[in-house]
């Protein structure tokens, strides 16, 4: 079956190779270009935003370039930090966390790690990167047009984004824009996550039963399940927004709106309709950047560790249970939405049960770091360093799961630190530690270890100085989404936000040795072994980068449990999946 | 490496920790404000309870991480690993336990202050007020001497006039005496009956010493009731991203004695 898949040679020119590949490690390397380039505009965008809410007159040299109107004699205005704000956290969210450990690792890894020699679809594949090259392109199209970027934030709440410019600036082609893009996006996903269901199902080689599986390939298939139920609500929804904006419907607009003296020409739609959709995918859309981040953590710490993880067969579990009660637990953003109070019961309840799953998966991580001999190293270090933002992102999860609570900390700075820890900096860590474990592979070159640790050790302390804080100001009731915090009872709070600016300005830098590394590694890095880690995955039973398909010719069998490390074998203290001798168990 | 990460993850876990246990520092609080409301207590106790249980679960969980990095750090070549006493099984049961006890009693609990703000009415004799959020301010109307609200137009909304709820005194007898206030004045211990609605987009009504969070949904008329307690000065706030005004959104809510509040709708009533 795989040799059917993959009767396409290996195209010579340059543009088939490297440009419109059908090669799902050249598409792999596409999303991980695509998310560097994205993360690094949106911690750009996130320094800006920092800058002025520290000092809110200040002038940042050269800003009025980017923005005349945004921007006059280079200080922000309120509605750019908005507009700035919303790109944030749309690149991130969608072009970042989704793209990265997803699309990215994803595309490139899973493949292998099942011993397939390209995807299921491969032309299927390069269309889902170049539809979502097409979503990039149209979102940074909306800093470019009259009115500049949406302002109304990653979550598009109607009717602020439905009614048009008379609402602000930004919403009105710029806001269009943004509704296309996700529409765009929605699609690129939903041909990936067929790809990656149907590889993971139909090319697995001989002997890679589903138990046999990594964690990473686990994670990627559950995720692409999610995606799949997940981004087919977010579509229909971003179509209907764009139909309010342009069509004169009036599926988010209620009737009897006045904005600006006039009043609207819609009627009958429902504000709270929009939540509902936008939530339905966006409650998952957290799980899609996480658990691939859990797959690759869990995959790459036992290398590591040089034992097995705890447990193997329940963390899957954990996964799966994530996976399913990621999609009773939306109505969690809408406690104080105007929605029926009583089913904010209905939602609290599973949000605190998907903790368990997600406590013991911390457990199992941390019982398995416990009695092990660990090799440090860079990818190491960010596993671990993942485990305690992802504890330390979990925890506030509980304050606000409760309605009760909630009711209290919506839409503070409490929130900011919740999901910037769990979801942004946790899955951040989890690229990193994929970047430095299976850059070797990817590019055939080893990263710089001493420049890694240090990038390490400035992001790890650095996070820590810009969220933690976070959390205090929100107990102490500092509103989110607000462009200078001006009146007197937050302007007291302001030195808290200039000490998280200058953490921020620096950790920020410090990703930059991380790039600096990323490019000299690739092009003087010292050349990489087959199998540098003394690792156990089919991705390291080929060479470094592997060829067109993947393993030269050969039909890889599989005889072995993913994670044998720590026991005698012929290689070392590890066991090969490939590796057909007997194993006693520990 | 383990030992320095163990160290550091320990320093960052007790700085935090006692940030969220000191949080006065020269002035400026890092914690809630003053509880100013009936039903406040219950949420500020939910929240110190939450604050204990997953502090405690914090504080195990990074040390024991760092501990157990710390002590891998200094094992000799040639080490044979160790597995946790047990294994996985102490893991899934200590998490299910722990965790499951903390969520079972705080929706147990959670619950009970939850639906004491929002699945009880208003009892007869709350004093009701209407309340008009728009970009970017907000507005609050009084019955008037009849008791009684005008209805609301919303052709007829123009800042300009000042007739921000859109009113028709003309043709409306019940509209000519509402009074209408850019700052929302309450007399203490006395419950209050909002009823919230948006001329826009969404806004949000949130007061900190209130404890009190709720979106102002335009096409919705949303009830909110509660009492206050204590006499003063608060500030409502929108929290709902509204447009470029947003972070300025604001109006004040002022608590008085009975006498005071009966002086001071005196007179509006006569302002009219």
């Amino acid at each position: 079956m795989s040799e059917a898949a993959h009767q396409h040679g290996e195209p010579t020119g340059f543009i088939r190779k490297y440009i419109f590949s059908v090669d799902h490690k050249v598409i792999g390397l596409q999303y991980i270009g695509l998310g560097i380039v994205a993360v690094v505009i949106g911690m750009i965008l996130s320094w800006l935003m920092r800058l002025h809410l520290g000092w809110s007159t200040l002038a940042i040299p050269g800003l009025e370039k980017l923005s005349p109107t945004g921007a006059p004699a280079n200080v922000m205005t309120p509605e750019y930090y908005l507009s700035l704000m919303t790109m944030h956290g749309t690149l991130m969210v969608f072009f970042v966390l989704t793209n990265v450990p997803f699309a990215g690792f994803g595309n490139y890894f899973l493949p292998i790690q099942v011993g397939a020699p390209d995807m299921a679809f491969p032309r299927m594949n390069m269309m889902s990167f170049w539809v979502t090259f097409t979503a990039f392109l149209v979102l940074i199209a909306a800093f470019f047009v009259p009115g500049g970027p949406p302002l109304s934030g990653w979550t598009a709440y109607a009717p602020l984004s439905a009614v048009g410019e008379s609402s602000g600036p930004g919403e009105g082609l710029g806001q269009t824009l943004w509704g296309l893009s996700i529409a765009i996006f929605c699609v690129a996903q939903l041909l990936g996550a067929l790809n990656f269901i149907a590889t993971t199902l139909d090319l697995r080689t001989k002997g890679m039963s589903l138990a046999r599986m990594p964690f990473s390939t686990w994670a990627w298939f559950i995720t692409s399940v999610i995606g799949l139920l997940a981004f087919a609500v977010l579509l229909p929804a971003c179509i209907l927004l764009v139909l309010d904006r342009v069509a004169g419907t009036s599926f988010f607009v209620p009737g009897g709106l006045v904005i600006n003296d006039r009043m609207q020409p819609h009627t009958g739609g429902s504000p709270l309709l929009w939540q509902h959709l936008f939530w339905f995918f966006g409650h998952p859309e957290v799980y899609i950047a996480i658990l691939p981040a859990i797959g690759i953590v869990s995959h790459i710490l036992p290398a590591f560790l040089r034992k097995p993880l705890l447990g193997p067969r329940v963390l899957i579990g954990c996964l799966a249970a994530i996976g399913f009660l990621s999609y009773m637990v939306w109505g969690h953003h809408m406690f104080v939405s105007g929605m029926n109070p009583f089913s904010a019961i209905l939602f609290s309840v599973p949000t605190l049960v998907i903790t368990i799953p997600a406590t013991i998966a911390t457990l199992l991580w941390i019982g398995s770091v416990y009695g092990a001999r660990i090799r440090f190293s860079c990818a190491s270090l960010f596993c671990l360093g993942f485990i305690s933002v992802f504890i330390s992102g979990g925890i506030s999860g509980f304050f606000l799961a409760q309605p009760s609570i909630d009711t209290y900390l919506h839409a503070t700075y409490f929130v900011v630190a919740h999901f910037h820890f769990v979801m942004g900096v946790a899955a951040i860590f989890a690229m990193f530690a994929g970047i430095y474990f299976w850059l070797p592979k990817m590019v055939g070159r080893m990263m710089n270890e001493t420049l890694g640790k240090i990038h390490f050790w400035l992001t790890f302390v650095g996070v820590y100085c810009i969220f933690m804080p976070m959390h205090y100001l929100g107990l102490a009731g500092n509103v989110r989404r607000y462009a200078a915090f001006t009146d007197d009872f937050l302007a007291p709070l302001v030195p808290v936000h200039q000490f998280i600016t200058i953490a921020a300005l620096i950790t920020g830098a410090a990703q930059f040795i991380f790039l600096y590394n990323l490019v000299w590694s690739r092009f003087r890095g010292p050349k990489a072994t087959e199998n540098p880690w003394q690792a156990t995955s089919l991705e390291w039973s080929t060479t470094s980068p592997p060829p067109f398909d993947n393993f030269g010719g050969r039909q890889l069998v599989v005889h072995q449990e993913p994670y044998l490390y720590g026991v005698e074998g012929s290689a070392g203290d590890y066991v090969m999946q490939t590796s057909p001798e007997t194993v006693e168990a520990h | 490496m383990g030992k320095a990460f163990g160290a550091v993850l320990i320093i960052i876990t007790v700085v935090s920790t006692a940030v969220f246990f000191f949080h006065d520092f020269g002035g400026m609080s890092l914690w809630l404000p003053v509880d100013a409301s009936e039903h406040g207590h219950g949420v500020d106790h939910q929240l110190m309870e939450t604050m204990y249980g997953s502090g405690f679960l914090f504080v195990l969980s990074q040390i024991l991480l760092g501990l157990f990095v710390w002590q891998a750090s200094d094992r000799p070549q040639g080490w044979k690993y160790r597995i946790f006493p047990g294994g996985a099984k102490p893991m899934v049961i200590s998490a299910i336990l722990l965790v499951g006890i903390e969520i079972l009693t705080l929706s147990f609990v959670g619950s009970k202050v939850w639906a004491g703000i929002y699945f009880t009415s208003a009892k007869p004799g709350a004093l009701p007020i209407d309340v008009q959020a728009g970009q970017f301010a907000f507005y609050f109307r009084y019955a008037g001497v009849d008791g009684k609200f005008g209805a609301l137009h919303p052709d007829k909304i123009d800042e300009g006039s000042g007739n921000f709820f859109g009113l028709d005194p003309r043709n409306d007898e019940a509209a000519r005496d509402d009074i209408v206030v850019a700052t929302m004045v309450i007399p203490v211990n006395r419950e209050i009956l909002l009823t919230l609605h948006s001329k826009d987009v969404i806004h949000s009504f949130y007061v900190r010493e209130l404890r009190l969070q709720q979106d102002i949904v335009p096409g919705l008329m949303i009830p909110l009731h509660f009492t206050a307690t204590k006499t003063g000065r608060y500030e409502i706030v929108c929290t709902q991203l509204c447009g470029l005004g947003h972070y300025q959104m604001k109006a004040y809510l002022e608590v008085k004695t009975q006498e005071e509040f009966d002086k001071w709708l005196k007179d509006q009533e006569a302002a009219q």
